[in-house]
């Protein structure tokens, strides 16, 4: 049998139960890698629970950072017997599993081809606590302690690491640091190591931070000016609202009064939630809501609202596999069609694509400034995958010379010097008209606000031109919108291809370790990033210039794809959808395989062709 | 019909108030509503109420539903920003409004179909959060503007126009604005201006959840025999506990009434409310005992109206949420972003 030998380059996957205690045992064993400068890249595969099902927690260790999935298990430390067959299964050949050996396991249940380190984990915690929570809680930093033992961890990391997290609980810190001895000095005397898969110490970390994307949009909804925010919960987006709560409790309560520069109301559902947030930015606040699809859904008729009576807000979108009993716990690139064109006659929306929480944090804060521009609803379009993992990604930056765009608003001043208001009335050519808000002016300013039965002026009318008008104009509105909103980033090789890749959002990391390994491989691939719908140009001319372009998303329809065929026009033929829509997030392999099948079908197909030539 | 402007020209004899705005200033746009319908004669009572009051019209703010009832902000204080929003939704568009500048007045407008049906959520979620507002519900017990359908406030056993009898149970409106905590509760009657111009303004000038059920007949659809919402049977069975005064905390006490049949309410702002009794006994500060009075009352089939509950010392969502006094929509980055210094700090604890 040979083993797998790698360093810095693995995959050790945690099989737990849910509520026994283990995600912070296994965050841990995470940052302790963090902090010897590897990078990691974990991700929680949990289940729609609070206590007693199957949760794994996976950690990729790449020196080159990269943040994707790989796919595949080196190391398993399978401590839930629920699922030891799916789990022992999982492993790579050569591979290692780690168990509690208290009980005997029968043979049957082992694999030959990997290595078996069984460590008596319940007996140890026994003979140690009398206490049964304590005995549960030790035995997750008792492993910790022995895979450090076996990887190679430095064990002061992970102690520096407690001493930071029980500040001040020394009865805490003195338990936890016993309880890491006693597994560390265990694995030592008794267990065979070190093992094959090693964590060295690198500088390969440098300045990034660590975080989830929910916390982050949520920070960036602080700086990007939000005083309303309305919600109701849902997984996997409960926790923006939660990090907006908290941020603002830390940032924005005013140091003399000790008021709140803020309001947040948990609302009865997501009507609500979209009601107050559309009526808070009617009013001139910043306001937005965060949810997941079926919370989309729900919003429907209040997004159509918004767009024809061209009110700002902000929704943070944290997609998740639908419907309501869908996979709220699994990760989906699957409501671009129900978020870009939400609700009811013709409506399009703007669509921010953040592919990590540093982006999460800009695009949200950013959202604000469109939303306001454009006088409409922006969506900023999240996952589980980002939302809801620790991710290693670049410090968040503010420009502290920002000023917040609050869009075209006419004052007292304006209206008292009788400049004409037109609520409707585009006198700039974008497409964007002034607005007011309620209060402003004793007798000029104010207007009627409803839908499309309106003239320019909002004043009621059912009239057909006058609709026409309204909506060629807010067409006008959405090619402004294309102008503003982030442009796609382009990545290409060192010659160009002929074959092409469109992504976007929580694809992206598996996408760049895909476009690397296909280069290896001799497949040279270009790449473009979609930030944002309406789509910039780029988009269209980066399709022109290739034979082939690969649109790659996590999705069953190929959502972008399809929005793509139908807002630029382009011949279906010309896209070759790359989907995976499994709940769990794509990887490079699964990319790579795609991508190279395609590659080598058509130079199989053109080198027929060549030889077909060739014998006429 | 909208599409005739409305002639501006007013009469020289129109008084004006203290701010220098004749009851003219307050009106809106020609009504669309059928001849005769209740919900014009409440609009005229808006109209009349913050004439009174002097508001300062642009300082209202007026949203609404879906419904006849909705569309009724449109025809009263042409100087204020109005909001026709979705069916049933006004409650959650009025709340976030609210937030964003707790210095205007809100008025929000609906109708029996858009708060007792679609929208009882968000009726229901908007008094318990305690939002300061006024709550008009234009109650006819039919849907008009689709043509006749019972709504949810329609009496059991009453006769829709084609001879349908109701066989559901109403939504206790008034029942409901009590349990979930509005701060002052009053039904009236649209043809009954005496009591309502005073009850619109008390609410007004209440700070926090003020819930008013107007019973207002609907001459298309329930103005006939065998309707419990007719102008005839309203007037019939009409009980009114109370006649009120409101007299605000800047205006002189002038209005006289022999003592003993008057009770007096001073609210937290030092404005007063003042009851001319109806019922004996009856104390619309008891929370409880209103309760009873309204369930025994309506038992017997009375409609009981007048001012029904006020607490004289309400709070309401901003109090709650410890919200600046500032209006936040009002508020630029000085206070609103952290800055770079504290995202490099933040930043920090996060490696």
């Amino acid at each position: 049998m040979k083993l797998i030998e790698a360093c810095n380059d693995f995959v050790v996957k945690f099989a737990n139960v849910n509520g026994s205690g283990s995600a912070s045992a296994n965050e841990l064993f995470a940052r302790s890698i963090l902090r010897m400068g590897v990078p990691v890249a974990p991700r929680n595969i949990f289940p729609s629970n609070i206590q007693g099902l199957p949760t794994w927690y996976e950690v990729r260790v790449h020196e080159k950072g990269y943040q994707g999935r790989r796919g595949g298990v080196d190391l398993m430390v399978a401590m839930n017997p629920q699922t030891w067959d799916q789990d022992v299964r999982e492993i790579e050949p050569g591979g290692y599993l780690f168990y509690d050996s208290t009980r005997p396991i029968p043979k049957p249940k082992l694999r030959e081809d990997i290595r078996l380190i069984g460590m008596p984990l319940t007996e140890i915690c026994n003979a140690t606590y009398t206490d049964a929570r304590q005995r549960q809680l030790f035995k997750n930093i008792i492993y910790v302690g022995a895979l450090a033992a076996l990887m190679e961890i430095d064990p002061e990391e992970i102690e520096r690491l407690f001493s930071e997290q029980y500040r001040g609980k020394e009865a805490l810190l003195q338990s936890n640091v016993k309880a890491l001895r006693l597994g560390y000095d265990y694995a030592n005397e008794h267990l065979d190591g070190p093992i094959g898969l090693k964590v060295e110490r690198a500088d390969a970390v440098g300045d990034k931070i660590f975080i989830d994307g929910n916390s982050a949009a949520a920070l960036g909804a602080v700086y990007g000016g939000a005083t309303v925010c309305a919600w109701y919960p849902i997984t996997p987006s409960s926790s923006v609202a939660e990090g907006f709560i908290k941020y603002c409790q830390k940032y924005r309560a005013d140091k003399e009064s000790g008021r709140n520069n803020y309001a947040i109301v948990q609302a009865e559902d997501e009507l609500a939630s979209i009601g107050m947030a559309i009526g808070a930015g009617w009013n001139g606040a910043r306001a937005f809501t965060a949810t997941s699809g079926p919370g989309i859904s729900l919003m429907q008729e209040f997004i159509g609202l918004a767009y024809f009576a061209e009110i700002p807000v902000v929704l943070v979108d944290v997609q998740r596999g639908g419907p309501s009993t869908g996979m709220p716990t699994r990760t989906q690139q699957s409501d671009l069609y129900a978020c870009a064109y939400a609700s009811h006659g013709d409506t399009k929306h703007v669509l921010l694509f953040p592919k990590d929480p540093a982006e999460c944090f800009d695009h949200t804060a950013q959202a604000f400034d469109l939303a306001e521009r454009l006088q409409t609803p922006v969506f900023v379009m999240t996952d589980l995958d980002i939302g809801m993992n620790t991710r290693l990604c670049e410090p968040l930056k503010w420009d502290d010379a920002h000023r917040y765009d609050r869009g075209k608003v006419m004052s007292f001043e304006d209206l008292e010097a009788g400049k004409e208001f037109g609520r409707y009335n585009d006198i700039d050519g974008d497409g964007i008209a002034y607005r007011t808000y309620p209060g402003t002016h004793p007798s000029r300013g104010a207007y009627f606000t409803r839908g499309t039965t309106k003239d320019r002026f909002a004043r009621y009318s059912e009239a057909g031109p006058d609709y026409v008008e309204n909506m060629e104009r807010l067409l006008r509105k959405f090619e402004t919108a294309k102008g503003l909103a982030p442009a796609p980033i382009a990545y290409s090789g060192e010659k160009p291809s002929e074959l092409g890749a469109i992504f976007y959002g929580s694809t992206t990391p598996a996408m760049e370790e895909a476009i690397d390994v296909l280069a290896e491989r001799g497949i040279q691939l270009d790449a473009l990033r979609v930030q944002a719908f309406p789509f910039h140009d780029d988009v269209a001319n980066f399709i022109a210039r290739h034979r082939a372009v690969f649109v790659v998303e996590q999705n069953r329809d190929g959502q972008l794809r399809s929005m793509i065929v139908n807002e630029i026009g382009v011949d279906p033929a010309r896209l070759q959808a790359v989907l995976h829509y499994d709940g769990t997030p794509i990887t490079a392999r699964f990319i790579v395989d795609q991508i190279a099948q395609y590659a080598a079908v058509r130079s199989l197909a053109s080198g027929k062709k060549a030889a077909a030539t060739k014998g006429a | 019909m909208t599409y005739l402007a409305k002639p501006k020209l007013h009469h020289p004899d129109l008084q004006a108030n203290s701010r220098g705005y004749t009851r003219r200033d307050y009106e809106g746009k020609i009504s669309t509503l059928c001849a005769g319908c209740g919900h014009d004669s409440i609009s005229a009572a808006v109209v009349q109420a913050c004439f009174e009051l002097e508001i300062e019209p642009a300082r209202v703010a007026k949203l609404s539903g879906i419904g006849c009832s909705s569309k009724t902000t449109d025809y009263f204080l042409g100087n204020s920003h109005g909001f026709n929003s979705v069916h049933g939704r006004m409650p959650s568009v009025l709340t976030g409004a609210n937030l964003a500048n707790r210095e205007l007045i809100y008025l929000g407008v609906s109708g029996d179909g858009d708060s007792a049906s679609i929208g009882l959520g968000q009726f229901a979620h908007c008094m318990r959060r305690g939002v300061n507002m006024v709550y008009l519900v234009e109650n006819n017990g039919v849907y008009g503007l689709t043509k006749g359908q019972f709504s949810a406030t329609a009496d059991k056993g009453s006769k829709s126009k084609r001879g349908v009898v109701n066989n559901d149970e109403p939504v206790d409106m008034i029942g409901l604005a009590l349990m979930l905590g509005a701060s002052f509760v009053g039904r009236s009657f649209s043809g009954d201006k005496q009591q309502l111009v005073p009850l619109i303004k008390a609410a007004i000038e209440h700070p926090g959840p003020a819930f008013i059920d107007v019973i207002s007949p609907c001459v298309a659809f329930n103005n006939h025999a065998g309707s419990t919402r007719s102008y005839d049977y309203v007037r019939e069975h009409n009980e009114a506990v109370n006649r009120l005064d409101f007299i605000s905390a800047r205006s002189e006490i002038t209005v006289g009434y022999a003592p003993g049949e008057v009770a007096e309410i001073v609210q937290h702002d030092g404005s007063r409310l003042r009851l001319r009794k109806i019922a004996a006994d009856y104390d619309p500060t008891n929370h409880s005992a209103v309760m009873n009075h309204l369930q025994e009352r309506t038992e017997a089939g009375e409609i009981v109206t007048g001012l029904l509950y006020v607490n004289p010392n309400p709070s309401d969502l901003h109090q709650y949420l410890n919200t600046t006094d500032r209006p936040l929509n009002t508020l630029g980055e000085a206070e609103l972003c952290p800055g770079s210094a504290a995202l490099e700090k933040f930043n920090a604890g996060l490696r």
